[in-house]
């Protein structure tokens, strides 16, 4: 249904025309966000500037049951972003100040808008940085970092997002804005500052968000181990986690990255090894020296073939060059890709490799794998061409096999990319009908009338039942009674 | 250790209890029966036998152990293979078990520096107020599927469900620890340990007991060797046993009579201007006061520093906790949520 013209004119009233967008050409922009497999045009966005205009806003969204959907920077990778029919996006672009760098207390205070990657460059003339660093950490929102919980490459050392935020301000559907956590390390009651973190736009719009600050360390090193066969580096990544080394970063790259990466940014990469690690040591120079020390025997004990250690500031960015740029450097290879995002023991990392690659070619598609090994978060890109029709479905029922895979072993379907739209066929696999419903209680806690973001991160019962993903015995559904949305 | 699974014994306790319309008083090593307001619920819900450890393996970095699993068993199996729970959870002499903990969501000296008890929350398995046993999160570090239910059960003083199962990250235990003490006064030493978490020490405990402010520097030997003597203070021989004391409220202050509070600010607050005897610890974060003050004053220094306070142990639990009415509301939706006849540890969070 669309947006009756008086609910249209009172967003206009409340931000001006100015932060109202509701021409076609310009509405284009927001139908997607990095997942661009999946489009729907918005029938409108408000862009406010304020928390005073945000609280507003949803308050009247509520008033006439109209769905919304947030929106940062537009760069998640699940579709959490999609806009939905007869509903509006709130982007949150406009809010991007830093409003408080504090050394004393290590924190800063932002609005949702502000970019990732500026938080740590206005906390730098204080030696201090925020951890978390997905990978469009250039692009990216704190917002949106909250909303999906991001992750990144540091995530062993350093934590996800939900590790390294203090207290967030949450603007309710009622148009209430509620502070979660505090200026100290907990809350009094319920952790709703963890519950809130990667719940996906679904329970409030997060206004204002204080992070904490980390000191930057005074020394960084870099590991490059070359292997002869996938196996013997996802062996190599659990020796070195079970001997208690907690490395800032433990990246593994296939053959098929490697000369991706190799032919786009000549990193210098042994090309003919079957997988490399990438491993980075942080401390104080001594702990580095002690650490490195100790990674090279565990990875000669391992079976690598080549073991280089970065000799120089730039050495270290080149051995990362190869890593940060596999991304656009598959772009070159393939017209497109399709990134998923499962996490599994680490144990499994061989064997779940060795049957991504069967299933890949029994479907007739190439799978290239570059991942952060340390937390057994993979990220399989499925190389398809769009032009050619059916292969994007080809490449959709490839990455659900490959995410139930994931399950299949004992990890999950998202380790930080989120649900969003893409994975609501693969909560019904993860989750029981029990525990989805369970879900949606909690939801409607926040949101009675299911207005934030709806339809995404938790599946209905119904879709599940629909997708068959359900286990439908005689007719009848699991738990018959529990309530269907 | 004990290797037991009643947790369908403990569900048709829940579900009797929803049935009769009934209440329980959810019980693992009983603890912490101090902590908290008044348990309305005269029955009890023993989970200290469902126990034993059901998955661990050292490669992985994640243990998963039934609720009545005791921390002290726990950490013992973790030792052996150079491991440990990161946030340090008090065991009172051996009595607490994993479930309490969890459920009250007690975190130790290295808590600022590894991580809260939630923090290291990976997965769970819970019954609700319904009676149903459902599983959220997983076994795995990351993991973002559905809301974070695991977190939530922490600190959650069992009013969202029982915990019957929980899956938690672990840490290497350091190759060394090294204690450094120096005398200081109380603005001395918090201005110290500001100082000191702005730069990238390896810290993992800074607390001041009045007298003395101890850091504790965790890593490989020669770098805390180079680092020992870039820093004020004595090697502290009694290092390690102030930490366990501490972490196990153990040492004097703890022992003092009185009503004993909680109270949680940003760490480079000023003193609060409270009357009372005071330890801090967790860098300056975590205020603990033995006081005989109404309660009313020190809610409202705590929250004129963005922080909150909490009595921890006392006599009068009447005022032991606040939330303002929107945060209430919503929580109150939360449990009911969770649990919509209000069967478990009814008034044990709010009542």
């Amino acid at each position: 249904m669309p947006l009756s013209a008086a609910f249209v004119q009172q967003c206009r009233v409340l931000l001006g025309n100015r932060q109202v967008i509701s021409d076609p050409e310009s509405l284009r922009v927001y139908e997607c966000d990095a997942l661009s497999a999946y489009r729907q045009v918005p029938d409108l966005v408000v862009l406010p500037d304020s928390v005073a205009q945000v609280r507003a806003l949803l308050k009247l969204c509520n008033q006439h049951s109209i769905p919304v959907v947030a929106r940062g920077a537009g760069t998640g990778l699940s579709g959490g972003a999609l806009p939905v029919s007869g509903g509006i996006v709130l982007g949150l672009s406009k809010m991007n100040r830093i409003l408080a760098v504090d050394p004393l207390n290590c924190s800063a205070t932002l609005q949702p808008g502000v970019r990732n990657l500026a938080i740590s460059a206005a906390a730098k003339p204080y030696g201090l940085y925020y951890a978390p660093d997905p990978s469009s950490q250039i692009a990216c929102s704190i917002g949106g970092n909250v909303a999906e919980n991001a992750g990144g490459v540091h995530c062993l050392k350093y934590g996800l997002t939900v590790h390294n935020v203090l207290q967030i301000k949450l603007v309710t559907l009622e148009g209430r804005l509620l502070t979660l956590g505090g200026s100290g390390l907990d809350m009094p009651g319920y952790d709703l500052l963890a519950l809130a973190i990667g719940s996906e736009g679904l329970l409030g719009v997060v206004v204002e968000i204080t992070v904490r600050l980390l000191p930057l360390q005074p020394q960084t090193q870099v590991l490059l181990a070359a292997f002869a066969s996938v196996e013997q580096a996802g062996a190599a990544v659990a020796a070195l986690i079970a001997d208690g080394l907690t490395p800032a970063g433990l990246e593994l790259m296939d053959n098929a990255a490697i000369r991706a990466t190799e032919a786009f940014v000549h990193a210098g990469y042994p090309v003919n090894a079957a997988a490399i690690l990438l491993c980075e040591l942080d401390g104080m120079p001594e702990q580095v020296a002690a650490d490195s020390q100790r990674a090279i025997g565990i990875l000669q004990h391992n079976a690598a073939v080549e073991i280089r250690t970065a000799s120089d500031e730039p050495e270290r960015r080149r051995f990362w060059a190869g890593r940060k740029s596999a991304f656009p450097a598959v772009g070159r290879i393939a017209s497109d890709y399709y990134c998923m995002d499962g996490t599994i023991p680490r144990k499994q990392l061989a064997c779940v490799l060795q049957r991504i690659s069967a299933m890949a070619e029994a479907c007739g598609l190439s799978v290239v794998n570059v991942f952060h090994a340390g937390d057994g978060n993979l990220h399989p890109l499925i190389l398809y061409d769009a032009r050619i029709r059916g292969d994007f479905e080809k490449a959709e029922v490839l990455g659900g096999q490959i995410l139930e895979l994931c399950v299949a072993v004992g990890g999950t379907i998202t380790g930080e990319h989120g649900v969003g739209h893409e994975k609501l066929a693969q909560m019904c696999v993860q989750f029981q009908a029990a525990e989805l419903a369970q879900f949606h209680r909690l939801k409607r806690a926040f949101d009675p009338f299911g207005l934030l973001n709806p339809g995404k991160a938790i599946p209905t019962l119904h879709r599940c039942a629909e997708l068959g993903h359900l286990h439908v015995h005689h007719g009848q559904l699991p738990h018959p009674e529990l309530e269907r949305f | 250790m004990h290797d037991l699974d009643i947790g369908t014994q403990l569900q048709q306790q829940v579900l009797q209890a929803v049935e009769t319309g009934g209440a329980l008083r959810i019980v693992g090593g009983d603890s912490k029966a101090f902590y908290g307001g008044h348990c309305a619920a005269e029955a009890w819900l023993n989970t200290a036998d469902h126990c034993g450890v059901i998955d661990y393996q050292p490669s992985e970095q994640v243990i998963t152990a039934r609720a009545g699993s005791r921390i002290a068993d726990i950490a013992e199996l973790l030792a052996g293979h150079r491991q440990m729970l990161g946030f340090e959870p008090p065991d009172y002499t051996g009595q607490a078990t994993l479930g309490g903990t969890l459920a009250c969501g007690f975190s130790g000296p290295r808590r600022p520096f590894a991580g809260s008890a939630r923090d290291f929350m990976l997965g769970c398995k819970i019954i609700n107020g319904r009676g149903q046993i459902l599983n959220f999160g997983g076994r795995v570090m990351k993991n973002v599927a559905g809301f974070d239910v695991s977190r939530l059960m922490v600190g959650a003083l069992g009013t969202t469900g029982v915990l019957l199962e929980a899956s938690l990250r672990v840490l290497p235990v350091p190759e060394t620890d090294l204690t450094l003490a120096c005398a200081c006064t109380e603005q001395q030493a918090l201005s110290r340990m500001q100082q000191l978490s702005g730069q990238p020490w390896p810290l993992s405990g800074s607390a001041y007991d009045g007298e003395y402010l101890r850091i504790r520097l965790s890593g490989a030997e020669t770098a805390l060797t180079a680092v020992a003597k870039q820093l004020a203070g004595d090697a502290d021989p009694a290092g390690d046993r102030f930490w366990h004391d501490l972490r196990e409220q153990r040492i004097g202050f703890f022992q003092l009579p009185g009503t004993l509070w909680r109270i949680s600010v940003a760490p480079a607050t000023a003193p609060l201007d409270l009357v009372g005897r005071g330890l801090l610890d967790w860098g300056g974060a975590l205020r603990w006061l033995n006081t005989d003050m109404p309660a009313a004053a020190i809610h409202a220094a705590a929250a004129a520093h963005g922080g909150h306070a909490i009595c921890y142990r006392g006599e009068d639990k009447s005022d032991w906790l606040r939330l303002d009415s929107d945060l209430l509301g919503l929580q109150q939706n939360i449990r009911l949520a969770f649990d919509p006849l209000s069967v478990f540890n009814p008034g044990r969070l709010f009542s």
